[in-house]
């Protein structure tokens, strides 16, 4: 069941738990960026109800196989469902927002 | 097919394939490595650059995932170089349950370590593209394949779905040429298969950092046969063959022929081989063919082509040796029929393993189908002898041209192995002979002309040997007849005309009317000539009894003289005795009587 994420301040009974996973490839400048921005836009829009995972794919290069990582960094929305992935160092934050869909693209 | 299957296969087929050729050539500066398909070592002196990339691009279909799987496959059970694979198109499973159907077991060698197959998958609507990122995640992820492997070989099918997962190209493009950079700081030797593109190689240009070795893979359909082409487009630092070489998948994998040797270098064998018959043997100086050279027998229908190829492999087999019978005409059954019929018992060599046929419709599978059948079956039978029956039905499977350099690949690769083959070809009745269909006659060594001789009412058949190289041969025409004790050759005929058949059996009976004619006539002479000469003989008898009767006349009338004379003489003294009233008798008394006178 997909339920269309709610804006995140209004915040009602049912806390949604957002998984979000970073793959990064040591601790470069773009991940540490890309790490940057997107605490700050979980804070702003998802604040509480967030988990982050960042996974250096130099230490544990076999996770990329999973979540099928090709470009560096990238974020995965593991929940709520459906996966999404965002590439970039998140930097362009309505792209981001967009591609977590956290506004809807109109 | 489990490993030990693979490696049996493996064991069948490579020793005749990798004589004297080490794993990696290093006949040049530039280092190589083997790929193991069957050919494409061949034509590229010792297969692609090690430690570099080398691209392969062609159109859908025409097995650029194959080859590269091969080229991994072959390294990791051939020559102990285990691979990683990066499949962007198709994943893991798909890739084994393909390669199965060549004999590969993928998933084994993938539990056994030596290949490593990474699917990468992109899904672009899954994807939102937000400021700077670089590929780095497909280099850690080949990275780790190659280092769980100890890979020495990469293969990445095919990078160009990239383009179409990852919208930034500019991004895109600088990562390739990094990614190139890498395999090669890597020292792997990498297969890149792309889609060919309408102008160019690819179609997004990856032949622009791939600078080291770029094949050609092309498929093409001409009169209905679909032929796979190959063409090394180009090879930086190494000589390699720039024709396009047909290749075929079979259930062996690839295999890439080279269009004709490279070098022309093959060895010549002064040993001789005999024809199967020994009026035919005596015919080429009297031993027969040359061992390892290449005849052509060509003839109109019914002048017994196979049944001559089948008197060769007779003799050979009853020999000892091995011999493959290709026929493209009739299935092997008939022939062993056909060949009974004229007293040549096939079927015994066939049941002891020394005989094998290969009877297939020409129009089957394309020539290069063809051949490779014939390549795969001589590699694993070794026959000292090949029958080709007839080689001209190969005509039909293909173009002209392509017929032609088939049939020129076949018989280099024949001589090249020593083999003795005897080619048959049809020549039509209004052609001249001495054109056969087959454009072939300068690339083979003996050919001999069947022909029929229509004269008088009947067809009989005549031989003659039109060429053989380095052979002193008869420049008779020799009839023969197909008995059902085999093909027998009449005795030479001395006449001025060349007779056959009946014809020829009238004239003999005509000569030797005529010889007893002629004997006859002497007897006669020889008869006149006696009684002439008890003619004269008699005659000189006759003479000498003359000559005897004169001489007795001549003594009767000499003794009648003396006789006469004595009697005169007596009759004298008488005469005188009464006149002288004979004192006495004396002469004194006498010639005193006369001094009184």
């Amino acid at each position: 069941m997909i339920t269309k994420p709610q804006p995140a301040n209004v915040l009602e009974g049912s806390v949604e738990v957002w998984n979000l996973r970073l793959y990064v490839a040591g601790q470069t400048a773009k991940s540490l960026l890309a790490f940057a921005n997107l605490k700050r836009i979980c804070e702003e829009h998802l604040q509480g109800q967030y988990n982050i995972e960042v996974i250096d794919l130099v230490q544990q290069p076999q996770l990329a196989k999973g979540d099928q990582i090709l470009a560096l960094p990238t974020l995965v929305r593991k929940l709520p469902e459906p996966i999404r992935k965002i590439i970039g160092d998140l930097s362009n934050t309505d792209r981001v927002l967009v591609g977590l869909d956290l506004r809807s693209k109109g | 097919m489990k490993y030990i299957d693979l490696i049996h296969m493996r064991e069948k087929r490579v020793p005749p394939k990798r004589e004297g050729r080490p794993p990696h050539a290093t006949s040049h500066s530039l280092p190589k490595t083997a790929t193991g398909i069957r050919g494409l070592d061949e034509i590229t002196v010792g297969g692609f650059p090690r430690g570099r990339t080398t691209l392969l691009c062609g159109a859908v279909g025409c097995g650029k995932t194959l080859f590269g799987m091969e080229f991994l496959i072959r390294g990791a059970t051939e020559y102990n170089e285990p691979g990683v694979c990066l499949s962007f198109d198709e994943t893991g499973q798909e890739l084994a349950v393909n390669v199965a159907s060549l004999g590969f077991d993928l998933n084994d060698l993938a539990a056994r370590k030596m290949i490593a197959i990474d699917h990468i998958y992109i899904e672009r609507s899954q994807i939102e593209e937000t400021g700077e990122y670089d590929l780095e995640g497909l280099f850690l992820r080949l990275g780790h394949a190659v280092d769980s492997t100890q890979a020495k070989r990469v293969l990445l099918d095919s990078l160009e779905t990239l383009f179409a997962g990852i919208a930034n190209e500019s991004i895109l493009r600088a990562e390739l040429r990094r990614l190139f950079r890498w395999l090669k700081d890597r020292g792997l030797t990498a297969l890149v298969t792309a889609e060919r593109g309408e102008n160019s190689l690819t179609r997004h240009g990856i032949e622009e950092y791939i600078s080291d070795c770029v094949i050609l893979l092309d498929h093409r359909v001409t009169e209905a046969v679909t032929t796979r082409r190959l063409r090394v487009v180009k090879y930086r630092g190494s000589s390699h063959g720039t024709n396009e070489y047909p290749f075929l998948i079979d259930t062996d994998g690839i295999s890439v022929l080279p269009l004709t040797s490279l070098e022309l270098n093959q060895g010549a064998l002064d040993k001789r081989v005999s024809a199967g018959i020994t009026a035919l043997d005596s015919m080429l100086g009297g031993e027969g063919y040359f061992r390892g050279s290449s005849i052509l027998l060509s003839g109109t229908p019914g002048t017994g082509k196979t049944s001559l190829g089948a008197h060769f492999v007779e003799a050979a087999c009853a020999r000892g040796e091995r011999c493959v019978f290709f026929s493209f005409e009739e299935s092997a059954p008939q022939i062993l029929r056909n060949m009974r019929s004229i007293g040549v018992n096939l079927g015994q060599w066939v049941d002891k393993g020394l005989l094998r046929f290969q009877a297939a419709r020409p129009s089957t599978f394309g020539l290069e189908m063809h051949l490779v059948i014939m390549h795969k079956l001589i590699a694993e039978f070794n026959p000292s002898i090949v029958v080709v029956d007839p080689l001209n039905a190969l005509l039909h499977a293909g173009a002209e041209f392509e017929a032609q350099s088939m049939v020129l690949r076949l018989v280099d690769f024949l001589k090249s192995k020593g083999i003795t083959a005897l080619m048959t070809s049809l020549a039509h009745e209004s052609a001249p002979t001495e054109q056969s269909d087959v454009e072939i006659s300068s690339i083979v060594d003996t050919w001999i002309s069947l022909r029929d001789i229509e004269r008088s009412g009947e067809r009989n058949r005549g031989l003659y040997v039109l060429k053989a190289r380095g052979l002193a041969h008869s420049n008779q025409i020799r009839e023969y007849v197909i008995t059902d004790k085999g093909i027998q050759f009449r005795d030479v005929y001395l006449g001025a005309d060349m007779l056959t058949g009946s014809a020829r059996i009238a004239q003999e009976a005509k000569d030797a009317t005529a010889m007893l004619v002629a004997a006859e006539e002497t007897q006669r002479r020889k008869s006149i000539q006696e009684l002439r000469s008890k003619v004269v003989e008699s005659q000189i008898a006759v003479l000498q009894l003359e000559l005897e009767s004169e001489e007795h006349e001549m003594r009767r009338l000499t003794e009648q003289d003396e006789i006469m004379t004595r009697k005169l003489i007596d009759d004298q003294r008488v005469m005188q005795k009464s006149r002288a009233a004979l004192p006495d008798l004396s002469p004194k008394s006498a010639k005193k009587g006369s001094s009184r006178k």
